[in-house]
């Protein structure tokens, strides 16, 4: 159930993520001068932590995603979720804990 | 007297030691409570004695008014589904020693359906799901003169669904199910799945038609609460699954 509920919690937060990111990739097209000085304004922490979590959430989202496919067309894939849960969070964590030891060193001494 | 009596029982052999544990369970009186209540229970049970037997102690000693279901309380008519410290469960199946008895055990009727009185539950609507998929064998054709013979693979292929004791555990876990109650559930698949697999049945196409429905099959977000759920063991999800798969491919 607990893989099922990040899932969804996962997939709303990645679907606000592009909600923000289609608009301000889209200011590129209204003045260039414009997209750079919202970039700017990104280069803090807050978002560097917030980027960690949009990491985070992709990662989980798409592992699971493929166990979820698994379950679906898998004909033993039901009989196995739980081992493939697990499989999830360890290929999660091998994904995730590299890059955010690397993002937030840089996120914090730059 | 009374310590050598305790010193009798505790030296006989194979006596089963007795511990104090407190019941915490959800009370719901409709002609007088506007809310349903948690209420404590203390009682002395034994190490072999099941939630159910516990239950009996508190309204045959303590408390008459508390009302629960069971019938045969060997865990074959799936009358005595609760959600007992958080997970649905018989409670007849479930020793109190298993169930962190050091912390009260909270007992609460099953969720989704419409609780009546205590842990008592409005069944209807989980039966008529269970009514709309024709839980019957339906056969075109002449009736043969002799029984319908079955290779043991193909009653191998249904054997899981058969177990089914239309106790509700599994219906009443889904998350699915507790926001759209219009939902099949998963009992009402699994006892679809019994029949669309039986080699002797023909009335598979029509009740993959009926669970190929917004509320049918296509439901099921594979939480596995069900399959975690059910006292009997049924892998419920993957029964799912097969029906699903069956709708894809057409190959049941």
């Amino acid at each position: 159930m607990w893989s099922w509920v990040a899932h969804r919690i996962s997939g709303v937060l990645i679907f606000l993520f592009l909600f923000a990111h289609v608009l301000d990739t889209a200011l590129v097209r209204v003045s260039p001068d414009a997209y750079n000085s919202i970039m700017d304004t990104y280069k803090n922490p807050v978002v560097g932590l917030g980027e960690t979590g949009l990491v985070a959430a992709v990662t989980f989202h798409a592992l699971n995603g493929l166990r979820v496919v698994a379950v679906d067309f898998w004909s033993k894939g039901p009989r196995h979720q739980r081992q493939m849960f697990w499989a999830v969070v360890i290929g999660f964590v091998v994904l995730f804990a590299p890059f955010a030891i690397r993002h937030l060193s840089i996120v914090f001494s730059h | 007297m009374t310590a050598t009596v305790e010193e009798n029982t505790e030296a006989k052999p194979g006596a089963v030691p007795t511990f104090e544990v407190t019941l915490r369970i959800e009370r719901y009186n409709p002609e007088v409570d506007d809310a349903p209540h948690f209420e404590d229970y203390r009682v002395t049970v034994h190490g072999t004695d099941r939630v159910l037997d516990a239950l009996h102690q508190i309204k045959w000693d303590q408390d008459g008014s508390l009302s629960f279901r069971r019938s045969c309380a060997h865990g074959v008519c799936g009358s005595d589904a609760m959600r007992i410290n958080g997970k649905n469960r018989l409670a007849c199946k479930t020793l109190v020693k298993d169930v962190n008895p050091g912390k009260p055990i909270t007992v609460e009727p099953i969720k989704g359906l419409p609780v009546e009185k205590d842990l008592i539950v409005d069944m209807e609507p989980f039966f008529q799901a269970y009514r709309d998929v024709m839980p019957f064998l339906v056969t075109t054709g002449n009736e043969p003169t002799r029984e319908r013979l079955q290779s043991q693979e193909d009653r191998e292929r249904f054997d899981d669904t058969t177990k089914c004791i239309l106790c509700a555990a599994c219906t009443t876990s889904c998350p699915v199910f507790w926001n759209d109650g219009q939902y099949f559930g998963p009992q009402a698949i699994v006892g679809a799945h019994r029949f669309i697999f039986d080699s002797r049945d023909d009335g598979a196409a029509q009740r993959l038609e009926i669970l190929n429905d917004k509320e049918g099959v296509w439901r099921c977000r594979t939480t596995f609460n069900c399959t975690d759920a059910c006292p009997r063991g049924i892998q419920v999800t993957k029964a799912i699954q097969e029906v699903k798969r069956a709708l894809l491919t057409n190959k049941f």
